[in-house]
């Protein structure tokens, strides 16, 4: 049997399509755009709807991922390095979300240079980027606890963070406690 | 198991494209090459597995400690980060 044949990554036509018209209206009513070339844009739902079934979770299609979720958190689509890549390139990673600059035509999305750290220094960053709270005085008068969404910077206080971000729909493993 | 997929075409040295079978990119640069009608190997390291993906994977990391895809290696000499098409082009055309 050729790998093509394989039955995880045959994805119709239709569920491409029906994937497509869900992150183009989710990505709209967050404030976010879909990549106006709607051929690339559906070879990226493509690539999310086969990594969904191999994995059990959305990792980015232009990034090797792992199967483990713990390595691959800060790669599920939207990944942890959006904002900063369209702030900078106009474009995500992989392209699938474009500034308004691009989504209006004014600039064109071309590949961009890869944000995420190697897995060694990536492992270190994330130990050091959570703060010891016991270690700043204000933060235990805090009445509740501050959570920050890794993928678009919500912050809300409250107990813990939210089952789904409302901001861009991350799941709540994606938050890190802030304060 | 998914093994490297050779594409015949002219002679431009050993071409080598590491790359990814959901990643659009790595299917624009896939038709690039074919375009140019160069002779190149391309493994889709997202669909192999065990001793072929590492491998595949030590070989990128050889170019590209970040491991990203696309990544093209010419003549075991260089290799083109990205869909660079300029690059590519350069590198390659007769």
């Amino acid at each position: 049997m050729s790998d093509e044949a394989r039955g995880p990554e045959v994805i119709t036509q239709e569920e491409i399509e029906r994937h497509h018209q869900r992150l183009l209206r989710e990505a709209e009513a967050a404030g976010y755009h879909l990549n106006p070339d709607v051929d690339f844009a559906r070879l990226l739902a493509r690539g999310l709807l086969i990594n969904a079934r191999r994995h059990g979770y959305q990792a980015c299609p232009c990034r090797l991922s792992t199967g483990v979720p713990a390595e691959d958190r800060d790669i599920v689509c939207p990944c942890d390095y959006r904002d900063d890549d369209l702030d900078e390139h106009g474009v995500c990673y992989c392209g699938l979300y474009v500034s308004g600059a691009v989504a209006r035509g004014e600039q064109e999305a071309c590949s961009i240079p890869e944000r995420r750290m190697p897995a060694d220094q990536r492992r270190q960053g994330t130990a050091a980027a959570s703060p010891d709270e016991s270690e700043v005085p204000a933060v235990r008068a805090l009445p509740h606890p501050v959570w920050r969404c890794q993928v678009c910077g919500y912050l809300c206080a409250r107990t813990r963070p939210p089952e789904i971000c409302p901001i861009c729909r991350a799941g709540r493993e994606r938050f890190e406690r802030f304060m | 198991m998914t093994q490297y997929t050779k594409v015949p075409g002219r002679d431009a040295g050993r071409v080598v494209l590491f790359a990814l079978s959901t990643c659009p990119w790595c299917h624009k640069t896939k038709a690039l090459l074919d375009s140019m009608a160069v002779a190149y190997e391309f493994i889709d390291v997202d669909r192999a597995s065990g001793e072929v993906r590492e491998e595949a994977i030590s070989a990128v990391r050889v170019w590209n400690p970040s491991l990203s895809f696309p990544v093209l290696v010419i003549g075991g000499t260089k290799a083109i980060i990205g869909l660079r098409e300029a690059e590519i082009r350069e590198a390659l055309e007769a």
